[in-house]
């Protein structure tokens, strides 16, 4: 199995959004962040992996097996964490762990435990009583408690304080000290990814703009700062995504070079972050 | 080990971590057979991605510093003496190139950087 997770052609189609033939993979080993903005289809995506959703078309496979065909087996090996809370309200901690944990054919009660002390939850409390922080907690402690190879998780990361989000990533990182697991999650919190992942997958608009290592995409671009007279038509058709003021211009650029011939020392050029690239390809 | 990583750095992170490891192993803080930090331990201790640590371990390796077994880590090469006298060589090089064109910058004569040096060759 050369790839834990890979997507071709995939397709679905709604009456106002499309999932336009997206095609990805992960190594295992590797830390895959899935970014776009809201409506981008990060969430359909996840669906379809997880067969939560029908496919229109195309191909995903998960240890090399289709995810149809061999759903049982895959999902067993899976550790999924939704971005809504798909949990009894009425049950307490413990009574829905009984329920998760007879699904897993490798279920860990220590580790769960483990991470219910760690994570300061009350095994007796009612799942309606959990904060939405203490509810996200739950989910990551029953998604990394039966020896999983792949973890998805989708938006695990939004509505998390800083201090607690830093946790998550220490975790994560626990998790990929073995060589042959896996994560991929969406987020739109691209810090977090700044630091953990190894590639990035950017969705926009139903259809992905790139799905590259980290550290090349960091590499690629980069924003040029420069005062309003530098600007003309030819010029702004250069950059990716351009911003205007009175006192002069922001803009987002893969092609480094091209700007510091034309204009040398007259520009500011520095590292694009994540979050640069997404706004500025997103608005254009 | 030290190994400090800025995040703010124009300088792409693996290249600050291969300059440090290579640093300490030109100054034999790090020997000959040292174990250095699994990729994946690193990463983590560092909160840096598991590719980036890889990208700087593969640099080391192609510069003869280190050699990496697998399934057991990545240890300190045995350094050739004259290779290593070398590149110490070429570190203070880069080093004088740095002082040159700062002081080219302050317009400053060659005579008065010998000067300069004179003296600190005496008092360091």
């Amino acid at each position: 199995m050369k790839y834990i997770l890979e997507v071709n052609q995939l397709k679905k189609e709604f009456k106002d959004f499309k999932l336009d033939s997206i095609s990805f993979k992960l190594e295992p080993g590797y830390i895959m962040g899935f970014i776009g903005p809201n409506g981008a289809g990060k969430s359909t995506t996840i669906k379809l992996i997880m067969n939560l959703l029908k496919k229109d078309g195309g191909e995903i496979k998960v240890f090399g097996k289709d995810h149809i065909k061999h759903e049982k087996e895959i999902k067993d090996r899976i550790g999924f964490v939704y971005d809504q809370n798909y949990y009894y309200e009425d049950l307490t901690i413990n009574q829905m762990r009984n329920i998760v944990a007879s699904f897993y054919s490798k279920w860990d009660d220590k580790q769960f435990n483990h991470y219910m002390s760690q994570f300061n939850l009350n095994p007796k409390s009612k799942i309606r009583t959990l904060s939405k922080g203490m509810k996200m907690k739950f989910s990551l402690a029953i998604a990394l408690s039966h020896h999983a190879d792949l973890i998805i998780m989708d938006e695990p990361t939004s509505g998390l304080d800083p201090v607690f989000r830093r946790e998550i990533l220490d975790i994560l990182y626990d998790i990929i000290q073995d060589e042959n697991k896996s994560i991929f999650f969406s987020t739109h919190i691209t810090t977090d990814l700044e630091k953990i992942a190894d590639y990035i997958t950017f969705i926009n608009d139903g259809k992905i703009v790139f799905s590259q290592s980290k550290d090349k995409i960091l590499e690629s671009y980069a924003i040029v700062k420069g005062g309003p007279e530098l600007l003309d038509d030819s010029t702004r058709k250069k950059f990716l995504g351009l911003r205007e003021t009175k006192f002069g211009f922001e803009g987002l650029t893969d092609d480094l070079d091209l700007f510091k011939r034309n204009f040398g020392d007259r520009v500011l050029i520095e590292r694009a972050s994540l979050e640069d690239i997404m706004v500025y390809s997103v608005r254009g | 080990m030290r190994i400090i990583v800025s995040n703010s750095s124009n300088e792409p992170i693996y290249e600050q971590i291969s300059k440090q490891i290579k640093g300490m192993i030109l100054k034999g803080e790090l020997k000959e057979g040292d174990l250095l930090p699994s990729i994946r331990g690193l990463a983590k201790e560092l909160q840096i991605s598991v590719i980036t640590t890889k990208r700087a371990y593969d640099e080391l390796e192609k510069e003869g510093f280190i050699q990496t077994v697998q399934g057991k880590g990545s240890y300190v090469a045995g350094q050739n003496k004259e290779l290593m006298r070398e590149k110490k060589l070429k570190i203070i090089e880069d080093k004088l190139i740095e002082v040159v064109r700062e002081s080219k910058l302050l317009d400053l004569k060659y005579e008065e950087i010998e000067e300069m040096l004179k003296i600190l060759f005496q008092e360091v």
